[in-house]
């Protein structure tokens, strides 16, 4: 066990997948000498080169157009977005080409590329810095998108991406960087499209993933206090997402609550609120209840602390899951 | 401007001169080209690298200048009239050409003629959603296609039936896609020849890639076979973002891949003037990369800018970009109507450049070929022809549980949970025909 930020957690499973897989490359935007804008691939070029870890033009659509170029002639590349509201310039060559080519091509070509996006907010930055996109790729057949929420996933998780045979956009909850935690570089905690329960409870499921997990469970400790049970789901996976273990937790709770950072309206929150409606009617004791973004671009800096989910909000719709 | 201005990069290449045997074009002269063109590390490092190896305006940029024909300054080795023409650089590739080469030129050309004569008339018919008519680009295709090496890779858009026929596809694999049974339709890997894309340029950045990862083999291991990538796009697509993009990663990384422009002067029903103000050529200079400008009805002139620009590639002097200047003698799609767009008289003018009418009068005045040649090569056409109508009509619909089965490579919950309830909700129509029968018979 080592203890580590996130974003060293990260930097040490692309160091794994480097040292172990020759195929495997990183490319994008200043990773080289700087090591990315958060530090995250420090390091790495010194150690690898820059062959292995390649400064790219400043080109998302070329970035990841040309590692599925890459991917088509044996190659693993593992791109880096700079942030999250800079990946849509990539957006056609990840929705319409990279998510398609394997059923495109009736199963005889794959594209294992994988795509690392910093997202979320809560950092105090500037616009186009603080989204959270993941919906709109979600909705995208031919995409796994995964998220870890601590270093012993990040660790993990990045390398498990590099070796699924699919696409995998990976992404890194930014505000999270700096949260230390243990990792266990011997024993992998798993299939990392499987979510986590990380804390049980008994009478309401709240579902998170990413940067709200060590929210929620700041929340279930507060509703505890409260005299409430609270079990804290950690997705890990937004696609697939793992309904079973929602179900089987909502089954157990009766109420669920969903949160992301992301706006709720067509948002990751309704699928799992409504799939669980269907799933569970007769287990629940309330209707789902989404916290989530407002229906606007992500708010100025100075008021994105009443956009986010925090602590109060999540107890606001504990509540009134609890009051039907 | 033409070729001439276009080898952009290639000022010492005046120095080798048009002497220079087209065969160590690429290895020979290139090589102090590139250099003195900033190529090298440390040159690229201090600034002013393009500036420094640029040619000025005026001055003569060499290898590919020599002695270029054409009306319009484009390299033309054959011209409307079936006239030979003798080209210091492009030239050479033509002479090692045998009389079986240049009739199998022809039946090329002829076949992808017949074959979309044969679609055009499916789509008429119903059989097909649509079809994309290639008649007019056959020369630039074949010109293309057949300069490629076994191990090369062919990035097409959607247009590039004579280039598949040169990778050895059967054209019936082509309608598939568009006869709404596969989106694919052929294996790309076993022909080098990608899938069709129907979103514009796209897949110049996967060729790009593709071919960096070609350098990557290489030195990895010298004993890979040396292999270039083409990538085919259109006058229209050159606009998009996509293709400046795969032309900064290419020059950027030295990537050995053939950028192949067909201007084909129309995007549906936008002219070529609304995509660019200069011709596409120019551009390369803008990447250092050469540029080469070539008649695209002439398929010996396409063949031999081709040749050139893959060994530069393969030889690793990084990418190059071919305009074939040629024209779409058809509708867009069958769903287009050119007449509301373009004039009969500019139809009619590019009808007198006829790719296939001009290789017949030079291939009957060489006495490389005869009536009967001719005259065999139809009733081959026809036969391909036939071949391909009884492939289409043979080919009915997919089935929905393959679309299930590739939507990702490795198991996924929520396609298994679809497809679950798929068979389950099928199953449910069985029960009810069963029971329908049963009580049919009941009744009887
Ligand atoms: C990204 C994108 N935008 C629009 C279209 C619709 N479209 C199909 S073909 C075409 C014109 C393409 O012209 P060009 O690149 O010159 O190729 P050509 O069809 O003439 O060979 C257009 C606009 C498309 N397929 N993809």
């Amino acid at each position: 066990m080592k203890t580590m930020t996130m974003a060293k957690a990260i930097n040490e499973g692309l160091r794994a997948t480097l040292a172990n897989d020759p195929k495997s490359f990183l490319m994008g935007e200043d990773i080289g000498a700087l090591g990315g804008v958060y530090r995250v691939t420090e390091g790495l070029k010194k150690e690898f080169g820059a062959h292995r870890v390649m400064d790219t033009p400043l080109a998302e659509s070329g970035i990841v157009g040309t590692a599925l170029g890459m991917a088509l002639r044996g190659y693993r590349p593992i791109c880096e977005i700079q942030f999250d509201g800079f990946v849509f310039p990539a957006f056609n060559q990840i929705t319409t080409q990279l998510a398609k080519i394997h059923t495109r091509s009736d199963g005889q070509l794959s594209a294992p590329v994988v795509i690392r996006i910093p997202y979320g907010g809560g950092i105090g930055s500037i616009e186009h810095h603080s989204e959270s996109p993941e919906a709109l790729f979600a909705h995208t057949a031919g995409l796994r998108i995964i998220t870890p929420s601590n270093a012993n996933d990040a660790y993990w998780m990045i390398q498990q991406a590099v070796q699924c045979q699919d696409p995998v956009i990976y992404f890194e909850p930014k505000r999270r960087y700096w949260l230390k935690g243990e990792v266990d570089t011997e024993n992998s905690p798993g299939d990392p499209f499987k979510a986590h329960v990380v804390r049980e409870g008994s009478e309401a499921t709240l579902v998170v993933y990413g940067p709200l997990v060590p929210v929620a469970l700041a929340a279930a400790t507060a509703a505890a206090e409260d005299g409430h049970s609270v079990e804290v789901i950690d997705l890990r996976s937004i696609s697939p997402i793992d309904f079973d273990a929602v179900e089987a937790s909502v089954n157990k709770t009766g109420r669920l609550v969903v949160a992301h950072e992301a706006p709720t309206f067509g948002g990751i929150g309704g699928e799992i609120a409504s799939r669980i409606s269907e799933r569970c009617f007769y287990s629940l004791e309330a209707p789902a209840i989404r916290v989530g973004g407002f229906h606007m671009p992500y708010p100025v800096a100075s008021v994105e602390e009443h956009y986010l989910p925090d602590i109060d909000r999540m107890l606001e719709a504990l509540d009134r899951a609890f009051a039907f | 401007m033409g070729a001439a201005q276009q080898a952009a990069n290639g000022s010492s290449r005046a120095d080798a001169g048009p002497a220079t045997s087209a065969g160590s074009a690429a290895s020979g002269a290139d090589s102090p080209a590139r250099s003195q063109s900033g190529r090298s590390e440390s040159a690229r490092s201090q600034s002013g690298r393009s500036q420094a190896g640029r040619p000025q305006s005026g001055e003569s940029p060499g290898v590919l200048r020599s002695n270029t024909v054409g009306s319009d300054d484009s390299v033309q080795l054959l011209d409307e009239h079936g006239m030979l023409h003798h080209d210091g650089v492009f030239s050479p590739y033509i002479d090692k050409l045998s009389p079986d080469d240049l009739r199998g030129f022809y039946r090329d050309m002829a076949f992808v003629r017949r074959f979309d004569t044969e679609a055009t008339a499916l789509q008429r018919q119903g059989e097909l959603a649509l079809w994309v008519p290639v008649v007019g680009q056959e020369a630039a295709q074949i010109g293309s296609g057949r300069a490629m090496n076994k191990a090369d890779y062919a990035f097409p858009t959607y247009r590039e039936h004579g280039v598949a026929l040169t990778r050895g596809l059967d054209l019936a694999d082509l309608l598939k896609l568009f006869r709404g049974v596969s989106n694919g339709g052929w294996d790309p890997r076993g022909t080098n020849f990608h899938l069709y894309t129907l979103v514009l340029a796209a897949q110049t950045l996967h060729a790009v890639g593709y071919a960096m990862g070609i350098s990557r083999d290489l030195a990895a291991d010298p004993a890979t076979e040396p292999a270039a990538v083409v990538a085919y796009f259109g006058d229209g697509a050159s606009s998009e973002g996509d293709v400046h993009e795969s032309m900064v990663f290419a020059s950027s990384y030295d990537a050995p891949v053939v950028f192949f422009c067909q201007n084909n002067h129309w995007a549906i029903s936008v002219p070529f003037e609304v995509q660019s103000r200069i011709p596409l050529v120019n551009r390369a200079s803008g990447y250092d990369i050469p540029g080469i400008r070539v008649d695209g009805n002439d398929v010996l002139a396409v063949y031999a800018v081709t040749q050139w620009a893959l060994e530069h590639a393969r030889n690793g002097f990084g990418p190059v970009l071919i305009e074939a200047s040629t024209y779409r003698v058809g509708a867009h799609t069958t769903a287009d109507d050119p007449t509301k767009y373009r004039l009969n008289a500019e139809e009619e003018l590019w009808k007198t450049k006829d790719p296939l009418q001009r290789l017949e009068t030079y291939l009957r005045a060489e006495k490389l070929a005869d009536d009967g040649f001719f005259e065999q090569l139809k009733s081959d056409a026809d036969e391909l022809a036939a071949h391909v109508r009884r492939a289409t009509l043979a080919l009915d619909g997919a089935d929905i549980r393959q679309k299930f089965a590739s939507v990702y490579a490795q198991a996924h919950p929520l396609v298994a949970e679809e497809l679950a309830w798929f068979e389950n909700y099928e199953a449910s129509f069985a029960d009810a025909h069963t029971q329908t029968s049963e009580t049919q018979g009941g009744a009887a």
